[in-house]
């Protein structure tokens, strides 16, 4: 029997802690690693009587999201409780929204959005004992510090059909929420959280498959290693006949294992109702005109200026606008020397990435205008590529002027017809047998002749120089 | 000298402390005094010394408060065993906002647990006595301030209305009780019963010190997002006349069963006395009144529910130790909670799930929309709406512990006030058969200048003397 393809569909539900001053609903500063339970007050703490009070900031910052999201923004919407039971959540319910968010709708890539909304983050609870879950512990410990933390939740269609899709696309939402100034974003340290809902159907089907959902895989790999083996998963299931359940799971990096939390049996009945301790979020003209002035360009019109203005590829355009600092650095660069070709710019931003890892390329010892000076130096051949590279590795190592080190080091290039040809012809000369060969129409030892100029020009020859005249000088072409 | 305290309303003795003519030190040991020798089980906790005073126009008057606001330092209890011992680390707007107006706390007054109740016989701490009759009750929630205020224990109190907490029990004890307009007062540190309904008010002798009570209790407060400037300041009353001012009597309603002939009798007085001070008496209906009691038992519950759910055992209040948390959570709540909270919380869980929400919750809240619709509508022809604050007199304790529907049935009067968020006094109106009973009168949202003014008018004509119960609380 032939199998129909199976294809994954893939939602994705991203929690972002926003970086306002203070807490979604009280005026406690956030938590940054204090002492534990040194941040909190009535209201984060759930005391009796205390009572919430929306943050103004958070607000904005949700309308910031959903501008840069293209999302429909609520002229009116509500906060809701929803209510269970759990030691990090000190009032027994979650301030969040319900059927009225903050924002609809909305594209971001090729992604659309579903919704965004606000809420408070949970407290952390520390697990005293041998397993990791309050089940095995001998004790928990609380700490209110990150507990009233304002989250948005971001909410995307569910239209990404692979995990390597789904980690390009949350890199480029991660670079968006960035530049907006709104999070720090950073998936180790939980400013940025990711659950996945994934589900198979044969290939072209326009019907959902069961769904499960992958909870809180804090890094890009694991995100990707985790869609991937639950994928598998039930795509095993499917073709041995059985089925998918409908479940929360949870993925761990270490072994790959996925283990089941809860069942949609055991799923919990939130009891969602308006929160009456806050009145409806009223969005005035002087917010939106506000959060619409402050918006700065965003990766996706990056790229596009990049490709339309500046003539760069593609690939050239996404690493520079979806990683926004190596963007910044590249705009300075193409500042510092506004003659410079960009796409020529580009190249040695990319050169210079590559030999950083992760430090970004404004916090090395390579300032914009030095790699500018650089490019410069290429391009007007007074050094060549692999002399280039050479002083790329010293400002990396060590800093300092590219023209100084060119000096410094004779790395300027050996160039033009009448300094070359004396030593070509010196090189073909001492080699009399490899020079038959060539002249016979055996290209293989050119190779070698290119070599040995290259040896007494100590590198700084034009490889392509070289062999043109080796060519002339045998009448090759 | 203690005979002559004890005659002074709140404000006569304000003013004897500001002409020199009263110690201030001496009107707080009176009162505490008393307070510490009640017999009511009005107080749950009584100062030991006089608090620092801040002059103010409050004029160092004591001031009882209910144990459902947040004292800091001070225990807090709710009426509930869960709370038992619990001392906040902070103090409740209201509270805060008497003591800077120069109120001293004398001590915390007993209520229904939770303000669950009609009787205050929900309170882990015991019943509080009627003074004007020990085997009856106070009425409920705020019974321990109503009780505190007529038996003289405390010149005044503060107390807070849901859904006819502060008028019923006003009611039932003679004095005179003010639910305020929804949003006038701070419900930062009260602790929640109905978040939507929870209003702040004063327990007092007489109008004049109801006013002056409100005028330095209302404000808006950054830490209550509901809460809403009043706008003006609150007048003392000085009307003796209604002339011009028009009364409507929701006729089916005050006709209906379950209203005492004794009730109905002093109600029907008032009523001529309003004609003969110049007022107009017109009928009027608010036909969603027999769903407005339905609605509220299902708001109050729903959201009583959720407001509970803090009370798990973990950070505070009692916890009884388990082998699980959910074992823990459910023999705390199962050991900490009387058995009026848990019908509620049971009530109110049900309502909010998941496909029954709209068949409950949701159509209670069309029902309020509809209860403050024909609210708005009567207040378009008439000043005020009148009626008895009680059906009944006070009740002898226990006699319907066992009846929850006809313990509601108390709340009749009040409760459409309430899920409309209109201000709404009580006033004693005369006796039936010894017993207090109480007239309520309701106005638009922020009438209460107007309110107490009328108040005022009906109180000089009406001469209620409530000095017999005042000698009986120790």
């Amino acid at each position: 029997m032939a199998k129909a393809e199976l294809e994954p569909v893939i939602g994705l539900e991203i929690h972002v802690q926003l970086r306002t001053a203070t807490k979604m609903f009280c005026g406690c500063a956030l938590g940054f690693g204090e002492p534990p339970n040194t941040r909190t007050c009535p209201v984060c703490l759930g005391l009796p009587g205390a009572l919430p009070v929306a943050n103004a900031e958070a607000i904005h910052y949700g309308l910031l999201i959903g501008l840069a999201l293209n999302s429909t923004l609520a002229p009116v919407s509500t906060f809701h409780r929803k209510n269970y039971f759990y030691p990090d959540l000190p009032k027994g319910y979650q301030i969040s929204q319900f059927d009225l968010p903050l924002c609809s709708g909305g594209k971001l890539g090729e992604v659309n959005i579903h919704r965004v909304h606000l809420e408070e983050d949970a407290a952390k609870l520390n697990h005293v004992g041998v397993g990791g879950r309050i089940d095995q512990a001998n004790s928990s410990i609380v700490d209110f510090n990150r507990g009233g933390t304002p989250l948005a939740e971001i909410v995307t269609e569910p239209e990404l059909s692979s995990a390597e899709q789904a980690g390009q696309w949350l890199r480029l939402l991660r670079t968006t929420l960035r530049t907006l100034g709104v999070s720090d974003v950073n998936m180790e340290e939980g400013s940025l959280r990711c659950d996945a809902n994934i589900s198979l159907r044969p290939a072209g089907s326009d019907q959902l498959g069961v769904k499960t959902e992958l909870k809180n895989m804090n890094s890009f790999r694991f995100i990707e290693r985790g869609i991937r083996a639950e994928v598998e998963r039930q795509r095993a299931l499917i073709e041995a006949g059985e089925e998918v359940v409908q479940e929360t799971l949870h993925f761990d990096p270490r072994s790959e294992a996925i283990t089941s939390l809860r069942s949609k049996e055991e799923a919990h009945d939130y009891r969602y109702f308006p929160e009456p301790d806050l009145p409806p979020v009223v969005i005035s003209e002087s917010m939106l005109s506000r959060a619409a002035a402050e918006l700065p360009e965003l990766p996706a019109a990056r790229e596009q200026r990049y490709i339309e203005q500046q003539s760069l590829s593609a690939e050239s355009a996404r690493m520079l606008a979806w990683r926004a600092e190596l963007g910044d650095y590249f705009d300075a660069v193409c500042e510092a020397d506004r003659s410079l070709d960009a796409q020529a710019a580009a190249n040695w931003v990319a050169e210079l990435q590559g030999r950083l890892g992760d430090q970004e390329a404004e916090d090395s010892k390579v300032s914009a205008s030095a790699l500018a000076q650089l490019a410069a130096l290429v391009a007007s051949s007074k050094i060549n590529q692999g002399g280039a590279r050479q002083v790329l590795d010293q400002l990396v190592n060590e800093g300092g002027e590219p023209a100084a080190i060119v000096a410094d080091q004779g790395l300027e290039a050996v160039g033009g017809a009448e300094q070359l040809a004396p030593i070509v012809a010196a090189a073909l000369e001492a080699n009399p047998e490899l020079t038959e060969r060539l002249r016979s129409g055996e290209m293989k030892p050119i190779g070698v002749i290119v070599g040995e100029v290259m040896k007494q020009t100590r590198g700084r020859a034009d490889g392509e120089q070289v062999t043109a005249l080796i060519r002339e000088q045998l009448g090759l072409s | 000298m203690a005979d002559d305290i004890q005659a002074l309303s709140a404000a006569a003795a304000a003013a004897a402390i500001a002409d020199g003519g009263l110690a201030r030190a001496e009107l707080f040991e009176h009162y505490r005094a008393r307070a510490a020798a009640d017999e009511l089980n009005a107080f749950t906790w009584v100062a030991e010394d006089e608090p620092t005073v801040i002059n103010g126009p409050l004029g160092g008057v004591p001031l009882a408060v209910k144990d459902l606001f947040c004292t800091e330092g001070i225990p807090s209890q709710a009426g509930s065993k869960i709370l038992e011992r619990y001392c906040p680390p902070y103090t409740a707007t209201a509270v805060a906002n008497l003591a800077a107006a120069g109120a001293p706390l004398l001590g915390k007054t007993n209520q229904d647990e939770f303000a669950m109740g009609s009787s205050n016989e929900n309170s882990a701490y015991g019943p509080v006595l009627n003074p004007w009759d020990r085997s009856r009750v106070p009425g409920g929630s705020s019974g321990g301030s109503a009780a505190a205020v007529a038996a003289g224990l405390a010149p005044w109190a503060l107390g807070t209305d849901t859904g006819g907490s502060i008028r019923q029990p006003a009611s039932l004890c003679g004095i005179v009780g003010l639910k305020p307009t929804y949003g006038a007062v701070s419900r930062y540190g009260m602790i929640a019963f109905a978040s939507s309904l929870d209003s702040a008010g004063p327990l007092t002798r007489d109008v004049t010190d109801a006013a002056l009570f409100y005028r330095n209790l209302v404000g808006r407060d950054s830490a209550d997002a509901t809460s809403v400037a009043f706008p003006g300041p609150i007048d003392l009353p000085t009307s003796e006349r209604l002339d011009g001012i028009t009364l409507a009597v929701p006729t089916a309603l005050v006709d209906g069963e379950g209203i005492e002939a004794g009730v109905r009798e002093s109600f029907e007085a008032s009523l001529e006395t309003a004609r003969e001070l110049g007022a107009t008496i017109v009928g009027c209906e608010i036909p969603s009144a027999p769903y407005a009691l339905s609605a509220y038992y299902v708001i109050a519950p729903a959201e009583a529910s959720s407001n509970l759910a803090r009370f798990d055992g973990v950070r505070y209040g009692l916890r009884t130790e388990a082998s699980t948390l959910d074992a823990m959570y459910t023999q705390t709540r199962h050991d900490g909670f009387g058995a009026e909270v848990k019908r509620r919380i049971l009530i109110g869980t049900y309502a909010l799930s998941s496909g029954y929400y709209d068949a409950y919750y949701g159509r209670a809240q069309r029902v309020r929309t509809v209860v403050s619709r024909e609210l708005a509508e009567i207040f378009t022809k008439a000043d005020f709406i009148a009626t008895p604050t009680s059906p009944t007199v006070a009740f002898r304790l226990g006699e319907r512990t066992a009846d929850p529907l006809a313990m509601y049935l108390s709340d009749l009067f009040t409760i459409p006030m309430s899920l409309a968020g209109t201000p709404a006094i009580s006033i004693p109106s005369g006796l039936s058969e010894g017993l207090p009973v109480g007239l309520q009168i309701c106005g638009p949202a922020f009438s209460e200048n107007r309110i107490l003014d009328a108040a005022h008018a009906l109180e000089r004509a009406i001469g209620f003397d409530g000095a017999a119960a005042r000698s009986g609380g120790v």
